[in-house]
């Protein structure tokens, strides 16, 4: 699953562009992760600060 | 804020405020929805404009220009420096824009013109009816409103989600995306009135670094890198800061600004029924400087220019609206955007031995003045080779 470090995210907007699957939205000062995230993590990669990490649970 | 306008606006940013100035000098009722709690704020943005740009909309105003350009510095990779600041540039070039008050201002604007504004008012869905965009459900503090309008201008930014909802694909390409970070900094060494850009490979990758007067010792200092080359280790803000410890070690950062730009093309389509998209969510940043703010302003007012002129036909079917599409896609915006993508998608693919050749090259050459067009054409000049792989682009620009 898609782990948003809010102490490190800057809400930018930055990863909603980049979501192939429209399942982040940045509302207001938080990022919105939906369930139609499939953790590609195509928005870990682009975010300019590293604030987002795909966590596999075992 | 009623429940029927005749335009909703969703974004508050420059393509929203002239949007919504637009629609209300035609004579319509609008409202524009910003889903932030202050217009202007937080700042994502370079800030710089082109003079003459700025001036089709609005007449300069110390209160929102933070400094004067006179001149700008491309350093090569190699570190060597091409000054471009002569008599020549006739008190052109450009401004560097103070976000918060220039934003404000914009909308101060529409709303005199006789716009609604609501601030931390978000659309969180559109409405649609036959498949076409009727308004949007608005959410302000916990209360959610229907807003009816007949047409949707979406100017939502980078992050854009109205018109994904619409069904319209908004997705911006891994590689086209700069992954930016920018610090004002103060308390610094610089040349007051010359932005300087950083290029090279290890300093930017298939992006660049910029340094961005904001006043006496006071600069943007940012960076873009695509979103192909970010990653743990090595993103935006790794980058930014090598630099910043390098060259700026005792400066202060007051402000911390992550962003998206986007440099791919625009979309395929920019209206849909009742809908249309401006600005970031429409993908018309300069591909090549990922300068967003003249063309934001400029598809802003072209949409609610032709919004009006469809809803006095009552007609706001896409065929109606796509004479905004038509239009902008051929005006110099459009054709513009078009020739510098190709030029970004050159020089994104040569390595630092190269753009050094370049910009050595085109050193030695006077130039009449700043425009990034002119800088395209003397670096073809100078590069006789580049006429063979820019192709058919090149040619036309002789």
């Amino acid at each position: 699953m898609l782990n948003v470090r809010r102490d490190i995210c800057g809400y930018c907007g930055c990863c909603v562009s980049v979501c192939p699957e429209g399942a982040l939205e940045l509302i207001d000062a938080y990022l919105a992760v939906d369930e139609k995230c499939t953790s590609c993590g195509i928005c870990a990669k682009v975010c300019p600060l590293g604030a987002l990490e795909v966590t596999h649970e075992k | 804020m009623k429940s029927k306008y005749d335009v909703l606006v969703v974004g508050g940013g420059p393509a929203g405020a002239l949007a919504g100035r637009t629609a209300a000098e035609k004579g319509l009722s609008v409202l524009i929805v910003e889903k932030r709690p202050a217009i202007g704020a937080p700042v994502r943005c370079a800030e710089g404009i082109g003079k003459e740009a700025l001036h089709e909309f609005i007449d300069p105003d110390p209160r929102w220009i933070s400094a004067d350009m006179t001149g700008a510095a491309i350093v090569a990779p190699d570190g060597f420096v091409m000054r471009l600041d002569s008599a020549l540039a006739g008190g052109k070039v450009g401004y560097v824009l103070d976000r918060k008050i220039f934003d404000r201002e914009l909308v101060w604007k529409a709303s005199e013109a006789g716009a609604d504004v609501a601030v931390k008012s978000r659309a969180a869905a559109p409405i649609m009816e036959n498949g076409a965009v009727k308004g949007a459900r608005i959410e302000f503090a916990g209360k959610t409103t229907d807003v009816k309008a007949d047409v949707v201008i979406a100017a939502d930014g980078v992050e854009s989600k109205f018109s994904k909802w619409c069904g319209i694909d908004t997705t911006v390409p891994v590689r086209e995306i700069m992954s930016s970070v920018q610090y004002v900094m103060t308390d610094i060494d610089i040349d007051e009135h010359a932005t300087i850009f950083y290029l090279g490979n290890d300093v930017a990758p298939e992006g660049y670094l910029w340094v961005f007067p904001k006043g006496k010792r006071s600069a943007n200092v940012g960076i873009g890198i695509s979103g192909k080359k970010s990653g743990d280790g090595h993103r935006a803000k790794d980058y930014l800061d090598r630099f910043v410890k390098k060259t700026f070690p005792d400066g202060k950062t007051i402000e911390y600004i992550p962003g998206g730009v986007s440099v791919c093309r625009p979309l395929d389509c920019t209206v849909a029924d009742g809908l249309m998209i401006t600005g970031d969510a429409a993908r018309v940043v300069d591909p090549l400087t990922g300068g967003g703010i003249y063309n934001a302003m400029y598809t802003g007012r072209l949409a609610a220019e032709v919004a009006a002129e469809c809803i006095e036909k009552g007609d706001v079917s896409k065929k109606a609206l796509m004479k905004y599409d038509r239009a902008w896609r051929e005006s110099k915006m459009g054709k513009s955007i078009e020739r510098n993508y190709h030029v970004k998608e050159y020089l994104i693919k040569q390595p630092d031995a190269k753009l050094n050749d370049i910009i050595h090259s085109v050193s030695k050459i006077d130039m009449q003045d700043f425009s990034t067009i002119t800088l395209i054409k003397e670096i073809i000049k100078a590069n006789p080779k580049l006429v063979l792989e820019l192709g058919a682009l090149a040619a036309s620009l002789r």
